[in-house]
């Protein structure tokens, strides 16, 4: 395809959706630059995977406009499909069918001829660590091999821009590392991510830009250092053995200070210019901690602090969803 | 390349994937064709001695073997058609088809894939169930011409069946309930002229027996396969196929184009 890629991947205003009486999306605007990994952070139930959906047109909105690579995702559903790969929450692999006829299944789809077609799931297979499950079918594999083999469908047919709806939940620490790698390696080849998660850590290692969305609405917007500066959750906590260090401790920096556990708690980001500039005031005044632990935010922190309420609440039972 | 050939093209692709699941799987077709082989020595065997003294034109155990094949080889279809609503059910609970979905293919090559598959699932279970019978001593007298319509028919029937089963399957939120509701399906040839006579029936079953689709759908056969003649049932066999095509095909179209469930 000799079309040239607009410099903007999505551009979304005003996206609606309800199911019945209940509310999904109210009126998300997004804006996504070619080339960068955009994360959608957010809890379960808080309209992620809407969003996903509407965009890589598995549903229709009930409002507003989409463009995806310069295509409406209303009407020009078709050239939209054809330029975007999806790996959903939910593994999208035939479990009948082995790991290399699942991945030519999916290159006979995308119209490549038999020789290419074998070449590309070769690649693939050796690419995503499956060539000695490549015979064996797809029902067989771990979780996370299932999630390998499902990315490496998605890329069959080289799409330009990746939705990957929370592509590590339910791994293991160490699939998911594996998983970050992978992600990073698209990037590398141009290739645009709209990356959905739970996870403020995933968003923080991959993203550029990253939204925040909580029932239905975007909260915040920024890059990772962006967000973390809004948040109040980052802190250094000291603990002391005796209530006069920490009294003078508390006048010489400032903070809440925990009386019953002898410890203080001061804001800061945890970056280590604060923390040295932290250390040399303590010297100065000749103070010495017993303990001293950093804090960095977690997503339960920045949902409180963006949305005056905790994310994983009341999500439990929309699971499924 | 237009519009048609990338549908002729995909519907390939996903035919191919229909029939690589029946040959990884053939426990599921002989599980179907093995329901009405069963159904079909029950009732030569167990009943068949007794039926074949009362029941109408029977007057021996052959007679009643060739009295009820035809409404066993329509046990056949209907059974197959369950595993249609099964497994269309099966891929649209998993993520396979929202992938399908999301990509630049002819939408209706996921739905003709089925189709055809289980198409020729169908006319592989009919085919044994008749293998058994012929074996049990089942002696049709048709010609040539009669067994092609006889085999034209039981495709219209498999057809028409296996649209309304992508239909059942689609329209069901779980396998469970798929491989429910189309349980009447495999009931109703029993109250239809397959078994017994419908004269033998009391008033208002009887009624039901003689307007329902498998009645006219059983006659034919029989009439085409032992050379008796059908009756007039033809045209109405044909029309109830035509119908439930039609219907069925609109609705399985309407379900799959909707938009999935959240």
């Amino acid at each position: 395809m000799a079309q040239h890629t607009p410099r903007t991947a999505i551009t979304a205003t005003g996206l609606r959706k309800s199911y019945g009486d209940h509310v999904v999306l109210d009126g998300v605007d997004l804006e996504i630059p070619a080339g960068t990994v955009f994360s959608l952070l957010g809890p379960n139930g808080a309209g992620k995977t809407t969003i996903v959906k509407i965009l890589s047109t598995l549903i229709g909105a009930d409002g507003g406009r989409a463009r995806v690579l310069g295509h409406d995702v209303a009407t020009e559903p078709d050239a939209v499909r054809a330029a975007i790969g999806v790996t959903g929450q939910y593994s999208a692999v035939d479990g009948l069918l082995t790991g290399h006829e699942n991945l030519m299944l999916m290159a006979r789809l995308h119209r490549l001829d038999r020789a290419r077609a074998r070449r590309r799931t070769a690649e693939l297979l050796e690419r995503f660590d499956l060539v000695d499950a490549a015979g064996k079918p797809a029902s067989t594999y771990s979780g996370g091999m299932r999630r390998r083999l499902d990315l490496a469908m998605t890329l069959v047919g080289e799409p330009r821009l990746i939705f990957l709806d929370e592509p590590t939940t339910g791994l293991d620490p160490r699939s998911r590392r594996g998983m970050w790698e992978i992600i990073r390696g698209l990037v590398a080849d141009g290739v645009t991510v709209f990356l959905t998660t739970q996870y403020l850590e995933e968003a923080d290692q991959l993203a550029d830009g990253i939204a925040v969305l909580d029932h239905g609405t975007l909260v915040a917007e920024g890059t990772a250092a962006e967000l973390k500066r809004r948040i109040p959750g980052g802190h250094v906590r000291l603990r002391f053995t005796r209530a006069d260090e920490l009294e003078s401790a508390a006048r010489a920096l400032g903070g809440e200070t925990d009386d019953d556990a002898l410890a203080l708690r001061v804001p800061g980001d945890g970056g280590v210019a604060s923390l040295r500039s932290l250390l040399d005031r303590l010297d100065t005044a000749s103070i010495t901690p017993e303990e001293l632990s950093v804090h960095t935010p977690a997503l339960d922190d920045v949902f409180l602090a963006l949305t005056g309420h905790r994310g994983t609440d009341e999500n439990e039972r929309k699971a499924g969803r | 390349m237009n519009t048609l050939t990338h549908a002729v093209g995909d519907s390939a692709t996903m035919v191919g994937r229909q029939f690589r699941h029946m040959v990884r799987y053939p426990s599921l077709t002989l599980m179907l064709a093995g329901q009405a082989i069963v159904l079909l020595l029950l009732f030569v065997y167990v009943f068949g001695g007794a039926m074949g003294t009362g029941a109408g034109a029977a007057t021996s155990r052959a007679d009643y073997l060739e009295y009820i094949t035809p409404g066993i080889m329509m046990i056949a279809v209907a059974s197959a058609a369950l595993g249609t609503a099964i497994s269309v059910a099966t891929d649209m609970t998993e993520g396979i088809v929202a992938r399908f979905r999301t990509m630049a293919i002819a939408r209706v090559s996921v739905l003709t894939g089925h189709v055809v598959g289980s198409l020729f699932q169908a006319l592989l279970c009919v085919a044994l169930v008749t293998g058994v019978a012929l074996l049990l001593g089942f002696r049709p007298t048709a010609g040539p011409g009669g067994w092609l319509a006889a085999l034209g028919l039981v495709l219209m029937v498999s057809f028409a069946l296996v649209w309304l089963s992508v239909a059942l399957g689609l329209v069901s939120k779980t396998v469970e309930s798929a491989s429910n509701l189309p349980m009447p399906l495999v009931f109703l040839p029993f109250l239809s002229s397959g078994f017994v006579p419908t004269e033998t029936l009391p008033t208002g079953l009887r009624w039901f027996a003689e307007y329902q689709p498998f009645t006219p759908v059983i006659e034919t056969l029989r009439g085409l396969l032992m050379g008796t003649g059908t009756g007039g049932s033809g045209v109405a066999a044909v029309a109830w196929c035509a119908g439930v095509t039609l219907v069925s095909y609109l609705w399985a179209r309407k379900l799959y184009n909707r938009d999935p469930a959240a």
